[in-house]
């Protein structure tokens, strides 16, 4: 949305000024995009509203008003337990794990050059629940080893598929075919292990398959939080070379960016943000896919729109949370079956779209 | 189309070969068979019990009663046969779509045929309470049609390449069994009964399932071999099928019908069991040639016999526990993809 640019001093009165979409303050200037603004700022207050909306819906049911004086710290006798241990660390945790593998989507996306090639699909997402189980099942982990452990998976998956994909240089479709078959062999070791398991830790383990937001407490919004920390400053400060990547490794090139070396710092960044999301809230699918392609219709921005994908993220997880509350009843099912269902569909969507372009 | 014939710049081809030199194709039906029956025996003997060869043979042939008379008879004699139908079905019905797509990288499995299938069983269970097998096996195959219908629609029906096919089927398994999880989740109570349907094993399958399917299994694959030959035209294009006399569009909805059959009941026996069809072909291929007369009775005799290890590694592994050979065939399966994709003989790849 923003690249920051240092301009000479010019002999100019400091000027703070709106004009053709730059903010300029005589040193600084800022190139601003204002429907792009509008649309992270509207994502933002509807995310906010469905955060209180989820809070204020379960078992013991609080209406908005009484949710935000909760939150003051006024609300009704017993809800303080309720909104502050149980709910808001649930959603904070969706809003966290939505808004890190929407910025992970729309950095995979840049890369790949293709709407397809987001972390789920190419395996990222099974390789980090694969690295959980061994933690939880092998390994005997607690809560923090189990989030190393998925870390470490992640990282390892990506790493096989990228070696696996390279031929040259890695080009599109080879690392999503690539990743098919990772995610194949990846879900077959997921599911030895999960049965190896003792009763004691299926339940654990089972909450790895899917992408789930049951029992997630302040321990996993630290978690995501420390995830994000780490990787999004990263990201935005590298997000002129992505920008740049995009317009052709050649092009990139003659204009100063390496292109291996930034693509390859650019995935790990993504696979950090993935991977951590996975240690949060285990894998949940088609997020990081059908996030960033949202963004851009309603933005209708060129170039990867890396923070307006982060926040059309956090806003699909916790719709998909609310969701998953309202319709089912409970709060038991794992909302990666909502998105898993709804990106299925949505995946289906965009292949016939591109088919009828093709046709035309 | 299935073989990739760019060369890169400065190489020259080589001269073909005056005419490859294959082994004999009857003497490798023998070996089939031979294979099969190994296959077999391997399934009746080997298991959390070991059980002496002489005792198998005395248990099919000579009952006398003894626990391992009981273990062959009940539990391994029909889970060998089951193995051996629904091998066949998927090995032929893979070798049948990878034809018809004109894609080496098709699979029943990777192209949400038996995700249908499923998703289609799991609706009948729990939605509409049906409880007869003949139930199932209609839900199955309206199902497993629908979705191959669905996968070729978006895959693009003339401008599909292994990609877009590839992804389609990963779209349509996504919906498909992430409804099929989720009706799980929901009503823990029938857990147990609907556990089978998102992962495929020939674990405690009734024989009932299995003679009740035969008929359509039967069906499928003569209508599969009957439809060799236009198949075998078919991959030379469309316009040569045309120009040889075959009608492309029965050739496609005749070979759709028969993979629905055979999958769909495969799927409503045993769940859906992937990759079968995906790696038997490649196999049968390096013998036969792409020549679907041969291809596809060389598809319908090697692939029980895979199935069948697969299910003995899943029973032997984890003693005395087992893995579903669903899982074990995926495992096989997704290196053998991994190995196709980087051979750079697929098509736009």
């Amino acid at each position: 949305m923003t690249l920051l640019e240092e301009k000479t001093r010019r002999n100019e009165p400091a000027r703070f000024a709106l004009r053709d979409g730059r903010l300029r303050t005589g040193r600084y200037s800022l190139r601003v995009k204002p429907r792009t603004v509008a649309v992270c700022l509207a994502l933002i207050v509807l995310t906010a509203v469905l955060v209180v909306l989820c809070v204020g819906t379960g078992t013991y049911e609080l209406s908005p008003l009484e949710v935000l004086r909760t939150f003051a710290g006024n609300g009704p006798a017993g809800a303080g337990f309720i909104v502050l241990d149980l709910r808001l660390p649930r959603a904070l945790v969706a809003v966290l794990v939505g808004f890190a593998s929407g910025m992970a989507g729309a950095v995979f996306q840049s890369l790949t050059r293709n709407p397809l090639g987001s972390p789920d699909i190419i395996g990222f997402g099974n390789g980090a629940s694969a690295g959980a189980l061994v933690a939880i099942i092998i390994l005997n982990a607690g809560a923090p080893q189990t989030a190393l452990g998925a870390l470490l998976g992640g990282f390892a998956t990506a790493a096989a598929v990228y070696l696996l994909a390279w031929r040259r240089g890695v080009h599109g479709y080879r690392l999503i075919l690539v990743g098919l078959g990772v995610s194949a062999v990846l879900g077959s070791a997921t599911g030895f292990l999960y049965i190896r398991a003792d009763i004691g830790k299926a339940a654990q383990a089972a909450s790895w398959m899917f992408g789930s937001l049951n029992d997630r407490g302040w321990h996993e919004v630290w978690i995501a939080a420390l995830g994000l920390l780490v990787c999004v400053p990263f990201v935005l400060l590298h997000g002129r070379r992505l920008t740049m990547l995009e317009m052709g490794d050649d092009t990139a090139g003659a204009l100063g960016v390496p292109p291996e070396r930034s693509r390859l710092l650019l995935l790990c960044a993504g696979t950090g943000l993935t991977a951590m999301a996975v240690a949060a809230a285990g894998p949940i699918p088609f997020l990081a896919m059908a996030a960033p392609q949202l963004a851009r219709r309603i933005t209708r921005a060129p170039g990867p729109n890396v923070l307006p994908a982060a926040w059309t993220g956090a806003l699909l997880v916790t719709a998909a949370d609310l969701l998953t509350q309202r319709v089912t009843g409970s709060a038991l099912m794992p909302v990666g079956v909502v998105t898993g269902v709804g990106g299925g569909l949505f995946l289906a969507w965009l292949l016939l779209r591109e088919r009828k372009a093709q046709h035309v | 189309m299935l073989t990739g014939t760019r060369l890169p710049p400065g190489e020259t081809a080589a001269p073909p070969a005056a005419g490859r030199s294959r082994p004999p194709r009857l003497a490798g039906l023998l070996l089939g068979v031979l294979l099969l029956v190994v296959a077999a025996l391997l399934s009746l003997a080997v298991g959390a019990e070991r059980i002496p060869l002489g005792d198998v043979w005395s248990g099919l042939f000579a009952p006398s009663g003894s626990r391992f008379d009981n273990i062959v008879r009940e539990l391994r004699l029909p889970r060998t046969l089951i193995g051996i139908a629904i091998g066949a079905a998927l090995g032929l019905a893979g070798g049948v779509m990878q034809v018809l797509t004109r894609n080496p990288l098709a699979d029943p499995g990777l192209l949400g045929v038996n995700a249908g299938a499923s998703a289609a069983v799991v609706t009948a269970i729990s939605v509409f309470g049906i409880t007869s097998f003949t139930g199932y096996l209609w839900f199955a195959l309206v199902g497993a049609a629908v979705a191959a219908v669905a996968v070729h629609a978006l895959g693009g029906t003339r401008s599909a390449t292994p990609v877009r096919l590839a992804l389609a089927g990963t779209a349509v398994n996504a919906a498909l069994f992430g409804y099929v999880n989720g009706l799980q989740l929901r009503d823990v109570s029938t857990l147990d009964s609907m556990r089978y349907w998102a992962v495929g094993t020939l674990e405690k399958r009734d024989p009932q399932l299995l003679l009740t399917a035969l008929p359509l299994l039967v069906a499928g694959t003569l209508l599969a071999f009957a439809l060799a030959r236009p198949l075998g035209a078919l991959a030379l294009g469309e316009d040569h099928a045309r120009a040889l006399g075959s009608s492309v569009r029965r050739t496609r909805i005749l070979s759709v019908t028969a993979i629905t059959l055979l999958c769909g009941s495969a799927t409503a026996v045993c769940g859906p069991i992937g990759f079968i069809g995906l790696m038997i072909p490649h196999a049968v291929r390096a013998f036969t040639g792409p020549d679907p007369r041969w291809m596809l009775p060389y598809c319908t005799l090697f692939a029980p016999g895979l199935l069948l290890v697969a299910d003995v590694i899943g029973r032997i592994v984890v003693a005395p526990s087992e893995i579903q050979a669903d899982l074990v065939t995926s495992f096989l399966g997704g290196l053998l993809f991994i190995h196709l994709v980087r051979r750079r003989k697929v098509a736009q790849l």
